[in-house]
């Protein structure tokens, strides 16, 4: 736009002096509202075309008539038409001027109307606020009363159900009571007419019981006189009866009493086992109670033992066992419940129902085995062959130990017999050994004859030679006396025993021969000799002390065992 | 089922002996007994006038026969055909009769209650007993015999009188505590007297032989109470039915509720079995009808019935009383215990059921109606205690 160029260049080129003019000019626009006036500069001699100009330019673009005209002529300016121009650029100004202020009113009161409408607004927000916490509330006791409205409601519904059917009762009591009272009121009417009739009836038809012949009573017994005694024997009956019916409730009772007793002590022993059982696995937590359950458990079990037998009549009894047993059924359930929640249930419970599917499928088989056992076919050997075969090996031991047994039966019997046998020998063997010794020392005896060179006397005779008693009477009739004595005992007894102090001698000889075995004779001339001492002297008779059945056994041991 | 023929009678009075050997009938004023298993005629008795009542002696030898409306009481003997008995109230008029339990005494009630005469057969002697309550069951004599129970009345107050059947000497007389006495019932060992209240009042008492009171029971107040009491044979239960259409038991240590029976009018119970009777009657086509049909085919008329099981829940028919009537058929009205004291029968409400009854041996039960009768058999396999 070369005008705007040209504006420009020349704005450029007066820039100099006009920015002066323009800074005055811009600085004097306040001051210009304040109506002073100011210097403009922008036109000097030189410029006055190009002011021309451009004051053409502008004064057209703002739609005023050009101040200046073209007119080469002079440059004499049309003062009219700058004066108009002047004049319209004045109003013109006058006029933004006034725009602006009314804008400027325009803008303040626009202000002042948004403030206010800001301000109303918080004020409004606070309000709705305030009106929503009310609403709230107000739904909320709304919501209660609405509640409250219902159950009303409800005790008004149950109020007059109630009073429907107590009316439903009175209803049927009065209607009750009303037929009564007709009821009473017809025989009370029946009364009256009856009475009426009574007092009218002149003949009045008595009371009369018209009986053949009397009957017996139906016992076959005579009736009693009414009496005290009658009296006092049927309250006797009564209480007997009674009493004999609370017997039987109570011996009812007891039994029941004892069977429940028994089946709380079979309860609490077993619950006692059970948690006895479980209480090594319990864990180390739990150890506190344990220890409280091991003392009172103690405690118990020393009561169990000594009650045991005892039947629990008194009270104390009675509390001891039901408190316990409602304490080990609570510890019961705790271990239950624990059981219950512990982890490893499940897994427990996963493997028993598999081992129960494995017995179940077992058992399956088995029935199934077993079923076809049973039905299949056999003939009559096989069957008889199979009857017992379960069996076979069982019996097959069986038989063998029964083969054993009897062997050993055999055995022992022959070992008995042997026994028997050998005890039969030996008593003969013992008698004929005594017999033996019995004359080997009857010969002894006899053979201690004062008279050495005299025959020995015969076995047979003298049997009751060994009886000294007789010696001890007089040695003279020695020999006849020890004849004369009592036989039969082989043996000398000790009722024949003399006493003699010659008792050492004896044993010496005695001793002497079982010593000296083969000196058989020369010990017999050592007894002649001293029997000849014995029986010849005056000296104090020395008997021998032989007849001591004890030294004599002893003695007669020894010759045993020599012989 | 073989059925003899049929004997006429009148007003229900037909009696089989206490010693099954013979059944009594009465038609109109005669009284004609039968031999059991011939059904023959053995003696056949006149009286004076309609027989109201008829009743043998515990013995079986003497039959008693009562006309209310003269007044008279007529006693006839089997033994001695010829023997006669006759007991005249007179003016005082006669009420109801009954033999004591020894079978040598006739209890009168008086018209109006106004007293009980007591003649003996054996002495010809009469004695009074004073008061006797006209309620429900106000006679009860003990199972054995040996002692009568009667509710008295006096100066508006309930008495209950305790006498030995012996001699009728007066062993215990006590007050009760009801307000309107309406029944008493000895248990079967004879030491409880059960007696009970008027339907205005639940309330049963437990007496003892000898008068003491033992306990008191009421459910439940102001509705209308018990309807029916029964001991079970055993004396260990007490059965109570009453209008609230419920029966309570209660046991004879504590005297205490143990359970208690309802009779809900939808059974939903999936352990009970309900029968229902069916009948089947043959279709007839109305061209059918014609007179040829009806005289061959008598199976026209006979209805086939049979029971079938009806699964639960079943509705039961009930038909609701007028409330404004008084005694109204609602409630347990018949109890009835089996003799193992096992089973309870109970009717409720206003079914047509006259009686029940328990054979002996305790498995079967015969329900009497208007004009059917239905006997049911326990299965005793599946019986569960």
């Amino acid at each position: 736009m070369p005008e705007s160029s040209l504006e420009d260049k020349d704005i450029c080129s007066s820039s100099e002096c006009r920015t002066p003019p323009l800074r005055q000019f811009s600085q004097s626009s306040l001051p210009l509202h304040r109506k002073s006036y100011m210097l403009s500069t922008f036109c000097t001699e030189q410029n006055v075309q190009e002011c021309q100009s451009h004051i053409n330019q502008e004064v057209s673009s703002l739609g005023l008539q050009p101040v200046w005209t073209e007119s080469g002529s002079s440059s004499e300016m049309n003062v009219v038409a700058v004066l108009n121009c002047m004049y319209d650029l004045i109003q013109m100004h006058r006029r933004g001027l006034r725009s602006l202020e009314n804008m400027e009113v325009e803008q303040l009161k626009s202000s002042g109307n948004v403030d206010y409408l800001q301000l109303t607004s918080t004020r409004l927000k606070e309000q709705l606020e305030l009106s929503k916490r009310e609403n709230t509330g107000l739904l909320e006791r709304e919501r209660q009363l609405q509640l409250k409205v219902k159950s009303l409601q409800n005790c008004l519904k149950n109020e007059k159900e109630e009073v429907q059917k107590l009316q439903n009762i009175i209803a049927s009591r009065a209607s009750q009571y009303n037929h009564e009272m007709k009821r009473k009121e017809r025989e009370f009417n029946k009364l009256k007419e009856r009475l009426n009739q009574l007092l009218i009836d002149k003949k009045e038809k008595k009371q009369a019981i018209d009986v053949l012949n009397n009957i017996g009573r139906a016992d076959g017994k005579r009736s009693l006189w009414k009496t005290e005694k009658t009296e006092a024997k049927h309250e006797a009956e009564m209480y007997k009866a009674l009493l004999s019916d609370y017997d039987t409730r109570q011996r009812e009772l007891l039994l029941e009493n004892a069977e429940l007793n028994k089946v709380l002590q079979q309860m609490k022993k077993d619950m006692v086992s059970i948690l006895s059982s479980k209480k090594p696995i319990l864990k180390g937590d739990k150890y506190q109670d344990d220890g409280a359950q091991a003392d009172s458990e103690d405690e118990e079990e020393v009561f169990d033992s000594s009650k045991e037998s005892v039947e629990l009549y008194c009270v104390h009894a009675r509390e001891k066992l039901t408190n316990s047993i409602r304490l080990q059924w609570r510890r019961l359930k705790s271990h239950v419940e624990r059981l219950d929640s512990q982890e490893t249930h499940k897994e427990e419970m996963d493997r028993l129902k598999l081992e129960i599917q494995q017995c179940k499928d077992f058992i399956q088989t088995q029935q199934q085995l077993l079923q076809q056992q049973l039905s299949s076919p056999c003939d009559e050997e096989t069957a008889s062959l199979l009857s017992d075969c379960y069996m076979l090996q069982e019996k097959e031991r069986l038989g063998d130990e029964w083969k054993t047994l009897e062997e050993q039966r055999t055995i022992f019997e022959r070992e008995r017999r042997n026994f028997t046998e050998a005890a039969i020998r030996l008593s003969h063997e013992r008698k004929a050994f005594e017999e033996d010794r019995a004359t080997w020392l009857k010969h002894q005896f006899l053979n201690l004859s004062p008279f050495p060179d005299s025959k020995k006397p015969p076995m047979s005779k003298s049997k009751s030679a060994f009886l000294i008693s007789e010696t001890k009477a007089s040695a003279t009739s020695a020999p006849e006396k020890l004849i004369r004595c009592p036989s039969g005992t082989n043996l000398p007894t000790p009722g024949c025993v003399p006493h003699t102090s010659s008792t050492a001698d004896l044993y010496r000889t005695l001793c002497l021969i079982p010593e000296n075995g083969a000196t058989k004779p020369k010990r017999k001339s050592d007894h002649a000799e001293e029997s000849g001492v014995f029986f010849n002297g005056k000296a104090p008779v020395r008997h021998k002390q032989w007849n001591d059945s004890e030294e004599h056994s002893s003695h007669t041991k020894e010759q045993n065992s020599s012989i | 089922m073989n059925f003899s023929e049929v004997f006429k009678q009148s007003n229900q009075l037909c009696k089989v002996s206490p010693d099954g050997k013979y059944l009594a009938t009465c038609v109109q004023y005669r009284l004609v007994v039968r031999d059991m298993s011939t059904l023959q005629i053995l003696q056949l008795y006149t009286c004076l006038d309609q027989i109201s009542h008829m009743d043998w002696s515990s013995d079986s030898l003497f039959i008693l026969c009562a006309m209310y409306k003269r007044g008279l009481v007529q006693v006839w003997s089997l033994e001695q055909p010829d023997w006669h008995c006759k007991i005249d109230e007179g003016s005082i008029g006669l009420l109801s009769s009954r033999w004591s339990p020894d079978g040598r005494h006739i209890l009168n009630t008086t018209e109006f209650h106004l007293r009980i005469t007591v003649w003996s057969l054996c002495t010809k002697a009469v004695s009074y007993i004073k008061y006797p309550k006209a309620c429900q069951k106000g006679i009860d004599f003990s199972r054995d015999g040996c002692y009568m129970a009667l509710a008295e009345r006096r100066d508006c107050k309930d008495y209950v009188s305790v006498f030995v059947c012996d001699d009728w000497h007066l062993l215990r007389h006590f007050e009760t505590e009801t307000q309107d006495l309406g029944g008493l019932e000895w248990s079967p060992n004879g030491c409880v007297l059960a007696v009970w209240d008027s339907c205005l009042e639940y309330k049963v008492l437990l007496y003892s032989l000898d008068g003491r009171l033992l306990s008191t029971y009421s459910a439940y107040e102001w509705s209308l109470g018990v309807k029916t009491v029964t001991w079970s044979p055993s004396s260990q239960f007490l059965a109570i039915g009453s209008y609230d259409e419920k029966v309570r038991v209660l046991n004879h240590i504590t005297w205490k509720k143990i359970t208690q029976f309802e009779h809900p009018a939808t059974i939903n119970n999936t352990k009970a079995v309900v029968y229902k009777e069916v009948e089947r009657r043959p279709a007839v086509g109305a061209d059918d009808l014609s007179l040829h049909n009806i005289t061959i085919g008598t199976t026209l008329f006979n209805t086939q019935s049979k029971y079938e099981i009806c699964p639960p829940p079943v509705q039961i028919p009930v038909v609701k009383p007028d409330p404004d009537r008084a005694n109204p058929k609602i409630g347990v009205s018949t109890l009835a215990f089996s003799s193992d004291s096992r089973y309870l029968a109970t009717k409720n409400g206003g079914f047509q059921v006259q009686s029940l009854n328990w054979h002996c041996s305790g498995d079967s039960l015969i329900l009497l109606g208007k004009e059917q009768l239905c006997l049911c058999y326990m299965d005793t396999d599946q019986e569960d205690k």
